[in-house]
């Protein structure tokens, strides 16, 4: 372990690997192409095991699906579509260890997914019978931030956090190219500098910020700021599962060993609107959706898979009637949600007795039972 | 029993918070090699190391954020905010994060982060060196909001709030950090010891009760002094004050205000902090409610005026002191008109 954080933060951050080409270890037509030193980090990636991650992209996007469809039937309120951003998740996410934590965005179910978040518990959000699904300690995955870059110093604080208890699990920081003005996502990367904090900022570039183009919050590729905080950074078709995996697996590698923070930008596109509430057509151009649309993250796995030999229609089916399952557990879990009794919104505002609230909840416990005396 | 300073006092509760828990941590900007601009953590980061009393980054939010981040590993932060006025960077992360967590996790995840926060005027600094925004954060639900007037309140009220598990502001009544008081170390492990959220009567009295918490406490006492001494027609000139100290502003114990109220029928409420939307506002409205029939008089607020701090050559002015509060003690005894005597016709 590293010694301690008043000692780290006199130690030089490392050098930064200069940006010439994103990583890309698939192609969009599915061929394996090189890329040094991230080769290395997959070498032990089975074809069984990529199939493994095939599964699961289907799976997530079958269920995004899902989850725009009830919003569509009535039964959610609202859903962010992750549809087009399910290499960058899942092949991040799946690197993590069940002690490593997770601080997203409220796009990231796909990442949710992986963490081991039930179907169910990822709906109570977006159909309004609560403000969050699921106990951040049993999946190492806090519930999803809204107001846009807190949660990097969350994670940040997590790490140091980690760092002090003498862990070598890390913390990750989801966000999306919006966050990165942000000064709370600033501030995290001066902090994880300066405390050399095992934490990996995750930044999917999906080209929107709703409807404000990345270059809004950027005049040069995202990834370049890291350096300038004294962070490492990368670059990495975030279309590309194999490749978003092995730099994860560097990144989160060189935080357990003490290495410190880095960035991580994954270049991905959001092919659906910023959540069911949006338009893209006031402001996507059609052709350039097209060209992200030859870059499909599932397609290239599974072309690679097929040529491979891995994947045969059989499988595919297979692969298929399980994600239909899953949507069907979804939706089942997603329409049998009832909505809570009125006086449980008065639970948990504090974790200790509160006078103020318990009066509050009397007050209207007796305003509603007086209703039902006149019934 | 020892006297100390107010904000020794202070210094020495940090000193048990951090020797009674190993999860606490304290984390502020200066507070480590410097012991704070006020000097209230003197000597810690010493005695405790840089791990546990941290230096850091220049960024209120970041300090927060990562607070937020330390409780959710299971550490107890207690976080120092340079100046009152220098809060407003880290509102976002106390107002949407800090707040709502518990509550947005139904509970499973805890966050008993102390923000100490020095308060107030009164000392001749410059701007964003005096404010009392205490009612920004009283009004947000998720939040408890203490202050302390003494050096004894100091020292317990500092540890009750580090141990609570919900997240506590904590306001330091900044020109009185030089006040001394005899301090029993050992108050808080006594059975009789004042809860955090529970207002005290620091002086018993009969005709009105004046409320207030902070650094107003002190001037209130003199207030209730002066009062109780009025000569100028013998006895009867003399008006008996209730002085309570408030301590906690979220929630606050209306219950010990309505006891006194309903044995006065007479409130005045007093704070530095400006009128609008104030806790005098909240608490006027309460008692009228809770005290209606027992009312003599309208409840009386002596308040900071509703315009920003100003500079330090008009903070006398600014701040309530003692002959306004005896002015506002005077109108709810029928000795001067009420300020909107005839308004209404």
């Amino acid at each position: 372990m590293p010694s301690s954080l008043s000692e780290s933060r006199e130690s030089q951050p490392r050098a930064s690997a200069p940006h010439d080409r994103p990583v890309q270890l698939l192609n969009p037509s599915g061929r394996r192409v090189p890329h040094a030193p991230y080769d290395d980090y997959v070498a032990d990636v089975s074809g069984d095991q990529l199939a493994s991650l095939y599964e699961d992209l289907v799976i997530v996007r079958r269920l995004d699906v899902e989850a725009t469809a009830l919003q569509r039937q009535g039964e959610l309120g609202l859903w962010p579509p992750l549809l087009g951003q399910e290499a960058a998740q899942v092949g991040s996410a799946r690197v993590l260890r069940p002690d490593d934590f997770v601080f997203s965005s409220y796009r990231e179910n796909a990442v949710a997914y992986c963490r081991g978040v039930k179907l169910t518990e990822m709906l109570n959000v977006w159909r309004g019978t609560a403000l969050s699904g699921w106990n951040p300690y049993e999946v190492g995955m806090a519930t999803p931030a809204i107001v846009i870059g807190t949660q990097a110093l969350h994670a940040m604080g997590y790490a140091v956090g980690a760092k002090l208890d003498g862990e070598d699990s890390v913390a990750v920081a989801y966000f999306g190219d919006g966050a990165t003005t942000q000064g709370d996502v600033n501030e995290a990367m001066v902090f994880a500098a300066s405390f050399r904090a095992p934490v990996i900022f995750f930044c999917q570039n999906n080209q929107w910020a709703i409807s404000e183009p990345v270059t809004l919050q950027a005049q040069r590729p995202i990834a370049d700021r890291a350096p300038g905080f004294g962070i490492p950074s990368v670059r990495v078709d975030g279309n590309d599962v194999l490749a978003v995996m092995a730099v994860m697996r560097r990144a989160v590698e060189q935080a357990r060993e003490g290495g410190g923070p880095t960035f991580i930008e994954a270049i991905t596109y959001r092919m659906g609107p910023h959540t069911t509430s949006d338009d893209p057509s006031r402001y996507v151009d059609p052709l350039e959706r097209e060209e992200w649309a030859g870059r499909d993250p599932l397609a290239r796995v599974e072309a690679h898979l097929r040529e491979a030999g891995i994947l045969d229609d059989a499988l595919a089916a297979s692969i298929a009637r399980r994600a239909d399952e899953a949507a069907a557990e979804f939706r089942a879990g997603c329409t049998e949600q009832t909505d809570p009794p009125p006086l449980a919104m008065f639970d948990h505002v504090y974790a200790e007795p509160h006078r103020g609230i318990d009066e509050q909840r009397r007050q209207f416990g007796e305003y509603l039972e007086s209703f039902e005396e006149e019934n | 029993m020892a006297e100390m300073t107010l904000a020794k006092a202070l210094n020495a509760s940090l000193r048990r918070s951090l020797a009674h828990d190993d999860r606490v941590l304290i984390m502020g900007e200066d507070i480590g090699t410097l012991g704070g601009v006020f000097r209230v953590t003197d000597g810690l980061k010493k005695e405790f190391g840089g791990d546990r009393v941290m230096d850091m980054p220049l960024a209120e939010s970041g300090i927060l954020g990562m607070a937020v981040g330390l409780a959710f590993k299971g550490f107890r932060p207690v976080v120092e905010i340079q100046f009152d006025g220098f809060i407003y960077p880290a509102f976002d992360q106390i107002v949407t994060q800090v707040a709502k967590l518990h509550y947005r996790t139904r509970g499973n995840v805890r966050m008993p982060i102390t923000i100490r926060v020095p308060f107030g005027g009164g000392i001749g600094a410059v701007e964003h060196h005096s404010e009392s925004p205490e009612a920004y954060f009283a009004h947000t639900a998720g939040l408890r909001v203490v202050t302390c007037s003494t050096p004894q309140d100091a020292h317990t009220m500092l540890q009750q709030a580090i141990r609570c598990d919900d997240p506590v502001l904590f306001f330091e009544p900044k020109r009185r950090y030089w006040t001394k008081g005899e301090v029993d170390e050992d108050a808080l492990d006594r059975d009789d010891v004042l809860p955090m959220g529970s207002a005290r009567v620091v002086v018993p009295g009969s005709d009105v009760t004046l409320v207030t918490y902070g650094p107003l406490v002190a001037t209130a006492i003199d207030a209730a002094a002066a009062a109780a001494a009025e000569s100028g027609g013998g006895d009867a000139d003399a008006v008996s004050i209730e002085v309570i100290d408030l301590r906690s502003l979220a929630p606050v114990d209306v219950d010990t205000v309505v006891a006194s109220v309903a044995k006065t029928g007479r409130l005045v409420i007093a704070h530095e902090a400006q009128r609008t939307g104030g806790i005098g506002a909240d608490l006027a409205a309460e008692l009228t409610d809770r005290c209606f029939y027992h009312l003599e008089a309208a409840p009386q607020r002596v308040t900071g005026f509703d315009i920003p701090y100003p500079a330090s050559r008009h903070e006398e002015h600014f701040l309530p002191d003692l002959d306004r509060i005896l002015d506002a003690v005077d109108r709810t005894m029928g000795r001067r008109p009420a300020f909107y005597a005839g308004a209404v016709l």
